[in-house]
């Protein structure tokens, strides 16, 4: 008799924890309908923001620089006033990259690299090399598709 | 990969404190804006602009279009490019706008409110061809400095205003007036207040012609903040950066202009044709006026697959700055034989012209249609990418699509 009560009393319990969940799982799919948020309320954020040393693939994902030696140095000096993806676009050798950080210097407000300025200058060259062009490059990249009438 | 997830608006006071005092803007500026607080916020969203558009620099923000986006007779907002030098000024009042005039040149130093010089002037609206002088810059051999614009940093939208000229003549122009120059709103990268991102301009011919805008709207409604809101200085078919935006004053000069990026090598060429890869001294640097003629296939986008026995309709804009376009043709075979588009007359002088062309293919194949307009004084697109220039300005080399019959 008495291990009978205590099975009902269990059972009872788990009725009441079945209700309990279920009504959870109502409350938590009507809030998505009933308080989704509206697109003013989000804003988008990129999740290495959170992480701003998150490197994968060789790639630091908060700025698009390469992993290697110089990248740290470059973050910090190159992209308080602009981004990562102004430098990244420019492919220069070494002389250029000393005029242009001459330039920034004169004209921008670039403090002094100092001993910084050889390391960035060489990470920027081994890892951003420019690639000859020719007076016209093949279309690459053509993304096919069919054309009806 | 960047991966992306969404949080809401109150929990970003409580990131800021997490990312730095650098990055906490407040709650002041309005929804829409917000995301400038962050490092990558969504520019399509931020900027009203289609999601296909490339965005080449967050900071200062730099996207451009591709030739099938531009498609449009009118060039709507989101499918016009960005080119910023400095950061979008922050907590526009239109109500408070002033523009001041002065300068050596100006008899009087006159300011107006954008309600006096819409009840004061006369309006005047035209379709006008904004082109950034670095379009097509990424083509260049050795690469120029600067962001690599492909193809679409171009535009032709409906600038509504008053003439530059009226307000100027009634603040008075002196005899010795040779050159204007703007100042503008926008904030250097460095965030030092005495120093101006752009402070362009031009000669008083260009200055003085009808259809330079002190515009305060764009396609009928106010001007985009990323196109220069509250007022923008348009002057068509030369480098858009003589088009400033978000004008507070214009100085008349008794000299050439010399603000940011008037001097030095920005928006000019060598003087005289250099090798590739050739060193320019400033001095031999000449300052850019009108730009080059030009096409763009808008239709269909490159890639398109045929069937043999189909026909090709292609359509697109050409524009020669201060120029008109005389002649437009196509090519399929590499520039073998070019065959005559028909092309519109601009809806007014510095509009693009629309031209259209039904194109057959011979036989199965890869083919690239190749598109060359000619100016009114005889000059056509060359094939190759022109001249090389310190800056990578100018290259006009015919757009060409590629097409497959199967």
């Amino acid at each position: 008799m008495k291990d009978e009560n205590l099975n009902k009393g269990i059972r009872g319990t788990y009725r009441v924890l079945i209700v309990i969940c279920a009504l959870l799982v109502v409350i938590a799919i009507g809030s998505v309908y009933f308080f989704e948020k509206t697109d003013a309320d989000l804003v988008e954020i990129d999740n290495s923001i959170i992480d701003p040393e998150k490197i994968e693939n060789g790639v630091h994902l908060r700025t698009g620089f390469i992993d290697a030696i110089g990248m740290q140095e470059t973050i910090t000096n190159c992209t308080s006033c602009h981004s990562a993806q102004l430098v990244i676009q420019n492919r220069m050798n070494k002389e250029r990259w000393q005029t242009t950080i001459k330039w920034m210097q004169e004209t921008q407000n670039l403090w002094e690299l100092g001993d910084n300025e050889d390391i960035i200058i060489d990470y920027l060259v081994k890892n951003y090399p420019p690639s000859s062009k020719g007076r016209r490059e093949a279309l690459t990249n053509v993304e096919w598709y069919e054309l009806k009438d | 990969m960047k991966r992306r997830f969404f949080i809401e608006k109150t929990t970003l006071a409580a990131m800021t404190t997490v990312v730095g005092a650098e990055l906490v803007f407040g709650a002041k500026i309005p929804i829409g804006y917000t995301p400038l607080a962050l490092q990558d916020p969504d520019p399509f969203k931020l900027f009203s602009k289609d999601n296909r558009m490339s965005v080449l620099n967050s900071k200062p923000w730099n996207i451009e279009a591709k030739a099938h986006l531009l498609d449009d007779k009118i060039t709507p907002n989101k499918f016009m490019f960005i080119r910023n030098n400095g950061l979008i000024p922050e907590n526009i009042d239109a109500s408070s706008w002033t523009l001041t005039i002065d300068g050596e040149s100006v008899k009087e130093k006159k300011t107006y409110t954008l309600a006096d010089l819409k009840a004061k002037f006369r309006v005047h609206t035209y379709q006008l061809t904004l082109e950034c002088g670095g379009n097509g810059r990424s083509e260049f051999d050795p690469p120029a400095k600067g962001n690599q614009w492909t193809i679409g940093a171009v535009s032709c939208a409906k600038w509504t205003g008053v003439r530059l000229r009226d307000v100027l003549e009634d603040a008075g122009i002196k005899d010795d007036a040779v050159y204007i120059g703007y100042h503008a709103a926008d904030i250097h990268l460095s965030r030092n207040p005495e120093k101006e991102p752009i402070s362009r301009g031009a000669p008083m011919a260009k200055v003085m012609q009808e259809e330079t805008l002190l515009a305060f709207q764009m396609n009928g409604k106010d001007i985009p903040l990323a196109h220069g809101y509250p007022l923008r200085l348009v002057a068509g078919g030369w480098p858009a950066s003589v088009s400033g935006k978000w004008i507070n004053r214009i100085s008349i000069r008794n000299k050439e202009h010399d603000g940011a990026k008037m001097t030095g090598t920005a928006y000019r060429v060598p003087c005289k044709p250099v090798a590739p890869g050739e060193k320019v001294a400033d001095e031999d640097m000449c300052i850019i006026e009108s730009m080059p003629v030009k096409s763009l296939i808008t239709y269909p986008m490159s890639g398109a697959i045929l069937k043999k026995g189909q026909k090709l309709n292609i359509r697109g804009h050409a524009w020669a700055g201060e120029l008109e376009v005389a002649k437009m043709e196509y090519s399929i075979d590499f520039g073998s034989t070019w065959i005559s588009c028909s092309l519109d007359k601009p809806a007014n002088r510095l509009a693009w012209q629309h031209f259209s062309a039904s194109v057959d293919f011979p036989k199965e194949g890869y083919y690239e249609v190749w598109s060359r307009a000619t100016d009114s004084q005889g000059k056509a697109q060359p094939m190759l990418v022109p001249g090389w220039n310190p800056k990578g300005y100018l290259n006009n080399a015919c757009h060409r699509i590629a097409v497959k019959i199967s």
